[in-house]
């Protein structure tokens, strides 16, 4: 790194010193924001504590629940480690092998994220009945999920060094031993994010496990809520979640940060030469075709056999334009919050590395664990005592999406940030620039991407969210997720599919913006970084 | 149990209807006045609330509700916002709002849900003028909420794999050898407890629990009703219990060239044969209690009740002289109305499912 020697002559220290602005802003912005995306955590822990320890462990002692709880660790663990291989070799393939088509398929690959997650479930059952238990979860969960692995792996080999691979080459390793030695741990901390996300999503999904008829922890919880309306009981079970969601983030945090990876920090990478897939192109387009085709096929075609099928369906009405207007703007609005709360947050960690940063990140990631409807009820209980005024006007189901894929942001926020060499603001700063200045004109332009993918991401996944949406929306306003709903509670599925072609055809934008933004754009030169 | 005497009981409730509309609207009017009154019902349509707006947390078929709430609108001035959504999940929301829920009215579409919300002492007592519109066994005992409408339990069955001489007319075969593979359940739904509290009753705790391992031996569980009439038409599996309107609403999108199955009733006396109740209640923290009262008079009265009786939303009417001539069956063949007392909040119900592990 060209600036390293100077930053050493000057002190980073002292430059921190010299700095203007004031040194405690970023921390109490992050906890503040830490404050507002825990309440979840706050609502289960306060229900979950006026619960007796023998009524616990009548609770956590009944039959089903052991089995349960298996089920959801085998479930993560099958689903996770079959996102970690299809979204590696989908992001080698496309990005370090001449394979055909390669635009075409990194967009592709990552157009499952526009699919909401109960049209997936629902387009599988309805067209293979068979699909079901656990390997029918395992599937619609494998193929829905994937591209959260796939993306952030792609953006790493795209980005990756040659000069590594060539060293190994140049010591006379093998092509395999190369991709094993030096490739995949170069893209381990990008596979770790990605299996954070898919089995955090697990640990707290219902819908799409009930849809094939598997039955998970969190059938435990909805149970306690739906049936029983038990939100003691509920919120007990939901700790059992949290306690695994602290597990699976341990686990990241370890397999993040381990070392034994060679890392070329600052100097301009080469993009390695694409490897030459040979009589291996045919398999391989076979492979990506086949993964494409049953990821994305499957709702394709049953949405337009719903169409076409259904008799409730009609042309669409006036309503489904509103719909789409409003999931839109809450989509839009809360990508930005999301966003912007995102990066003070990310901030703190990357510019000050220790226990407070690291543990409000984590807390961050706590909430993705606990069911929609806990997250929904717990800002429904938080805004009808503090925000009164705003209780069920729009304001509240932005909050709602905000604290529910602030993970998202965080996510996307930290993966840009952790490219940006460390000594940069420093280096700002000694030139007389403010504190602020220097965040406006010289760190967010340099992650720019990373807020770019966040916006999509979140925007994205809000305008196909539905269990909070129904609790938390304005009374008298529908958003596309809403109405879907609606039809589908009526069995008219005809009615019911254009609004999920709507919602999908809202998400297609934002996923090719994802891709974009995570990816960069199309490497023109050898000599491009 | 109400028997068909007690249902012809019913042609007095039209009159006790048209009475409680008057009397409501004079309350809203603040005349303070209790006399029977003389007000002709038309002259005074609700001109005191209009302008008022209420807050409805509705479980019920949402299209159904627009149109019943449509023709409130028109008829008193009184602006009504609806909030659609899981009668569960609406439930636990009054419940996490407390005090402070914008709900005036919730309307349910199974009695339990209604009688947590009582039990927790949420509800206001409904006028007893409305309440007498429809029979006292429809509605809960102390007056909390009103029976609206009907649905019956049937037993739906893939006409291909269940001959008309096989079928089960005890729901307690169910649990028999010969449906060993054979049967859907879908034991998480809220429409599914009161059959269990049936058997309870019927049976004891634990011939009930017995019968229970035996469904689950038998059967492949759904998550819902509309994917276990789905199934069943499909043939995946050849029958199980549903509430009748599903059948008649996945009729509705197959369109009848592609209906492969059938109702078929319990026995008279049987526990699977039953009719469960729709209601709606006021919430005690209610700020528009005359205007949510004109409500569930109006959910009650002959108009509103036309339009439950015509609607695509197939259930039955509960005000005497209304028909749904949609349905096959008439509401007094389709079995006996469980009163709301004995269906109670279902947790019995509950604690057995979860002991058997067909509930987590």
């Amino acid at each position: 790194m060209s600036d390293q020697p100077f930053l050493k002559a000057i002190g980073p220290a002292a430059l921190r010193r010299r700095a203007s602005g004031a040194p405690f802003a970023l921390p109490l912005v992050a906890a503040a924001v830490a404050v507002v995306v825990c309440c979840p955590l706050v609502f289960v822990a306060m229900q979950a504590g006026q619960s007796g320890w023998a009524s616990v462990r009548q609770l956590l002692g009944r039959p089903l629940v052991t089995t349960l709880l298996w089920h959801t660790v085998e479930l993560t663990v099958t689903v996770t480690a079959a996102t970690l291989v299809i979204g590696f070799c989908a992001a080698f393939l496309t990005q370090r092998t001449d394979i055909p088509g390669r635009r075409v398929f990194t967009v592709l690959l990552a157009m499952p994220l526009a699919v909401p997650e109960f049209v997936h479930g629902y387009c599988w059952v309805s067209l293979f009945p068979s699909v079901q238990g656990f390997w029918g979860a395992v599937l619609v969960m494998t193929t829905s999920l994937y591209p959260l692995v796939f993306l952030p792996a792609a953006a790493t080999l795209r980005r990756g060094d040659a000069a590594t691979e060539e060293v190994a080459r140049s010591l006379g390793h093998g092509r395999w031993h190369i991709l094993w030695r030096v490739t995949l741990p170069q893209t381990r901390p990008a596979l770790a994010g990605g299996a954070l996300l898919v089995s955090l999503y697990l640990l707290g999904e219902y819908g799409a496990f009930a849809m094939v008829r598997y039955t998970t922890f969190a059938t435990a919880i909805y149970t306690q809520f739906e049936t029983s309306f038990d939100t003691v009981s509920a919120s007990v079970l939901a700790l059992v979640l949290i306690v695994l969601a602290v597990l699976v983030i341990g686990a990241e945090a370890g397999a993040g940060r381990r070392r034994g990876r060679v890392v070329r920090e600052g100097a301009a990478t080469r993009p390695a030469d694409p490897l030459r897939l040979g009589r291996w192109t045919a398999p391989a387009v076979v492979g990506l075709a086949a993964l494409v085709g049953t990821t994305l096929g499957v709702p394709v075609y049953a949405l337009g056999y719903w169409l076409a099928k259904g008799n409730s369906s009609t042309l669409p009405s006036a309503s489904i334009w509103s719909a789409t207007a409003t999931t839109a703007g809450y989509a839009l609005v809360s990508a930005a919050i999301a966003t912007a709360a995102a990066v003070p947050v990310a901030l703190l960690a990357w510019r000050h590395p220790g226990h407070l940063s690291v543990g409000i990140v984590r807390l961050a990631y706590l909430t993705r664990a606990l069911p929609g409807i806990a997250v929904a009820l717990a800002v429904v209980f938080f805004a009808i005592r503090y925000a009164t005024p705003w209780y069920q006007q729009p304001p509240m189901l932005v909050a709602g999406y905000v604290v529910l894929f602030f993970p998202l942001a965080l996510t996307a926020v930290r993966a840009s940030l952790a490219q940006v060499p460390h000594g940069v603001e420093d280096v700002a700063r000694s030139l007389g620039r403010r504190r602020l200045v220097v965040l406006g004109r010289v760190t967010l332009p340099l992650i720019a991407p990373g807020l770019a993918a966040s916006f999509a991401m979140v925007a994205l996944t809000a305008s196909t969210e539905l269990t909070a949406t129904l609790l938390l929306h304005p009374t008298g306003t529908d958003t596309l997720a809403t109405r879907f709903w609606s039809y589908t509670t009526g069995l008219a599925y005809g009615a019911a599919a254009p609004y999920a072609a709507m919602m999908t055809a809202l998400s297609v934008p934002a996923v090719v913006l994802l891709t974009r933004r995570t990816l960069g754009p199309a490497r023109l030169s050898k000599e491009e970084a | 149990m109400p028997t068909s005497a007690q249902r012809s009981g019913r042609k007095s409730a039209v009159l006790a209807a048209g009475a409680a509309v008057t009397s409501v609207v004079l309350a809203a009017c603040g005349s303070g006045t209790s006399k029977p009154s003389t007000v002709p019902v038309a002259a005074a349509s609700g001109t005191a609330l209009s302008g008022q707006s209420i807050t409805i947390y509705s479980g019920q078929h949402e299209q159904t509700m627009q149109a019943l709430v449509k023709g409130f609108e028109a008829k008193t001035g009184v602006k009504v916002n609806v909030r659609s959504g899981d009668e569960a999940e609406l439930a636990n929301q009054i419940l996490t709002e407390g005090k402070a829920s914008p709900a005036d009215v919730f309307v349910s579409e199974n009695p339990p849900t209604l009688t947590t919300l009582e039990e927790k002492g949420l509800l206001a007592k409904v006028d007893a003028d409305t309440l007498a519109a429809v029979p006292a066994a429809d509605s809960a005992a102390a007056g909390d909420w009103i029976g609206v409408s009907a649905r019956s339990a049937v037993f739906a069955y893939d006409t291909a794999a269940v001959p008309a001489s096989q079928l089960p007319t005890s729901v307690k075969d169910l649990a028999g050898a010969a449906w060993k593979g054979k049967l859907g359940i879908a034991p998480s739904e809220t429409d599914f407890t009161p059959i269990v509290t049936r058997m309870i009753q019927s049976v004891g705790a634990d011939a009930t629990k017995t019968w229970l391992r035996g469904l689950k031996a038998n059967g492949k569980v759904y998550d819902s009703n509309e994917d276990l009439i789905a199934a069943i038409n499909k043939g995946e599996v050849a029958g199980g219990v549903v509430d009748h309107y599903y059948w008649y609403r996945m009729r509705d999108e197959v369109g009848a060239g592609a209906v492969h199955s059938q109702l078929s009733y319990f026995a008279a006396g049987d526990p699977g044969s039953m009719v469960d109740v729709s209601g709606a209640g006021i919430l005690g923290s209610s700020k528009h209690q005359p205007a949510a009262q004109a409500f569930l008079n109006y959910l009650v009265a002959q108009p509103a009740q036309q339009i439950i009786a015509t609607s695509q939303s197939y259930e039955y009417p509960l005000l005497a002289g209304v028909a749904a001539t949609k349905l096959a069956k008439p509401l007094s063949a389709a079995g006996p109305v469980v009163p709301a007392t004995d269906l109670g909040d279902g947790k019995q119900a509950l604690s057995l499912l979860q002991s058997v592990g067909l509930l987590s």
